[in-house]
């Protein structure tokens, strides 16, 4: 029994991590309907220049902004450049344009800075295993960081005007317009915002997994179970998806299929998901009437 | 006094069809400007012009500034709103966050709470639903949200696209007569689209009849509704 709660926790702390990463896929889908490959090697370049700056000799926190802050303006870049032109363009261009950008950031951050596998540091305290051996100081401070993103992300799309603004960009662009939105501006925003939190969520998971330029591959697999479980228009689904993702991984990783297996699980949800609820758990039907 | 809006020799169309074959119009400060029409003559198309939704040659003058051309938001910010054909309602998001989008531009805090009672005073109906999703409304409660949306905006000129479509007989004098307080009440110039000309005459004081993208008659609302002719083979009534 003592096992299997811990498998639960250690399980609700990688759920925070694959939720994170779940809902900058969500970000961007709820604005294009397309799901961004490149979500991950993103978070993972954004991990590599947390470390470069860390090195550098800035204090963790700092490098910490610092990099949410890159990795905002560097998403926000990549689709005024890239996405913008595809605005209009069938949907295989753009999944062709994610998969390149997934080879690219995968490779030049291999080319920048080696394929070794590094350690990240992390600013919570080790010490002694907290709650009788259960989480380390790490998983605990990295669960609070993922709440605190996703409560702050939360409150900034229902309570704040720019927030409204992006949701009504994504639903409906051309109303959007004909109240003055600017919507081109809203997708950019969605974008740098979808990088930020990628950009925390590879930093939290990088000192449990250390760091390598193909980090964030099998995350990204989880994080996309999760927010299809949940349903990938669902922000709060997405999130809910993730942590249930993290726990079923760990507790069938421990007791049915081992560690090898563990991405299988992933892929299983995925596909069951698929076949059975297509718009997954959490995903609503919008009711409209005409 | 000069027009508040007036278009000239404007052509406008999608792709490579042509929708205006250079139509001139003007909408004078204050008071209802009807554009009457058949399916397809291009009434909708009109109306899109104006917003910079669709591609656009001629001239378009808003208070003396030229806005064809322009994004649609610019146009926005100048004081046009706009309520699109099928109401544009955002049918996720509350009658609330829909309303709070109508004075999305603004920035008079105080002057949008009066403009949201004002509303509610105009459609008490909105007042009731404001925490619902919007696309759970009836139509007619759409195309009050969607009014009330436009009028949040603190606009000069408001376009109606069709407000009665698809909506029974009694909704539709119900909200002619809210239109009818508006005009009195809200000092805002209104470009209005109808298929249901004898309604658009009756509270328009000039009018516009297009033909497949042509304006064929222009002239006073009372006039033209009192020429027996033109109605009979125009207005259908």
């Amino acid at each position: 029994m003592e096992g299997v709660l811990h498998q639960v926790l250690s399980g609700i702390a990688s759920g925070g991590i694959y939720a994170s990463v779940a809902l900058a896929l969500v970000m961007i889908y709820q604005a294009t309907h397309h799901v961004n490959f490149a979500q991950g090697e993103m978070a993972t370049l954004s991990t590599y220049i947390a470390l470069t700056l860390i090195k550098a000799g800035l204090p963790y926190w700092i490098a910490f902004v610092a990099t949410v802050i890159v990795s905002f303006i560097l998403g926000m870049l990549i689709e005024r450049i890239l996405m913008r032109p595809m605005m209009d363009a069938p949907v295989l261009a753009s999944v062709g344009v994610f998969i390149g950008l997934l080879l690219i950031i995968n490779s030049s951050t291999g080319w920048m800075f080696d394929y070794m596998i590094k350690t990240f540091p992390t600013p919570f305290p080790g010490g002694p295993l907290l709650f009788s051996g259960y989480l380390s100081g790490h998983e605990l401070g990295a669960f609070f960081v993922t709440l605190i993103v996703l409560i702050a992300v939360y409150l900034f799309f229902r309570h704040t005007k720019l927030g409204l603004a992006m949701r009504a960009a994504a639903f409906n662009p051309v109303s959007s317009r004909l109240v003055g939105v600017r919507v081109g501006w809203m997708l950019a925003l969605g974008w740098g915002l979808a990088a930020a939190i990628g950009a925390v969520g590879g930093m939290m998971v990088a000192p449990i997994v250390y760091l390598d330029p193909n980090m964030m591959a099998g995350i990204l697999l989880y994080a996309f179970a999760g927010a299809l479980l949940g349903g990938i228009d669902n922000p709060l689904g997405a999130v809910l998806g993730g942590f249930a993702v993290g726990i079923i991984e760990n507790l069938a990783g421990a007791y049915l299929v081992g560690t090898e297996l563990k991405l299988t699980v992933a892929l299983i949800i995925i596909v069951a998901v698929l076949v059975v609820k297509p718009s997954g758990l959490f995903g609503r039907t919008v009711l409209s009437r005409v | 006094m000069p027009a508040l809006l007036e278009a000239t020799s404007l052509h406008a169309g999608y792709g490579e069809t042509r929708v205006l074959h250079g139509i001139d119009f003007a909408v004078e400060q204050g008071g209802v400007t009807a554009l009457l029409g058949a399916n397809g003559a291009g009434k909708t198309t009109t109306l899109r012009a104006i917003c910079g939704m669709v591609r656009t040659s001629g001239q378009i003058v808003l208070g003396g500034e030229r806005i064809d051309g322009k994004a649609t938001e610019d146009i926005v910010q100048r004081g046009v709103a706009h309520v699109p054909d099928g109401r544009g309602t955002f049918v996720e998001l509350t009658v609330e966050e829909n309303l709070r989008l109508g004075a999305y531009i603004r920035k008079d805090r105080a002057g949008v709470a009066r403009d949201f009672e004002r509303m509610f005073g105009y459609f008490p109906r909105l007042r009731e639903r404001y925490r619902q999703q919007a696309g759970t409304l009836s139509g007619g409660e759409q195309q009050m949200l969607a009014i009330a949306r436009a009028l949040l905006l603190g606009p000069r000129l408001l376009l109606l696209d069709e407000p009665s479509f698809g909506l029974a007989p009694l909704i539709v004098q119900e909200i002619f007569a809210i239109m009818h307080r508006i005009r009195e009440d809200e000092g805002v110039s209104i470009l209005l689209v109808e298929q249901n000309a004898s309604l658009a005459l009756e509270i328009a004081e000039h009018a516009y009849l297009l033909e497949t993208g042509r304006i064929v008659i222009s002239g006073p609302a009372d006039e033209i509704s009192r020429d027996e002719s033109i109605r009979r083979s125009y207005l259908g009534y």
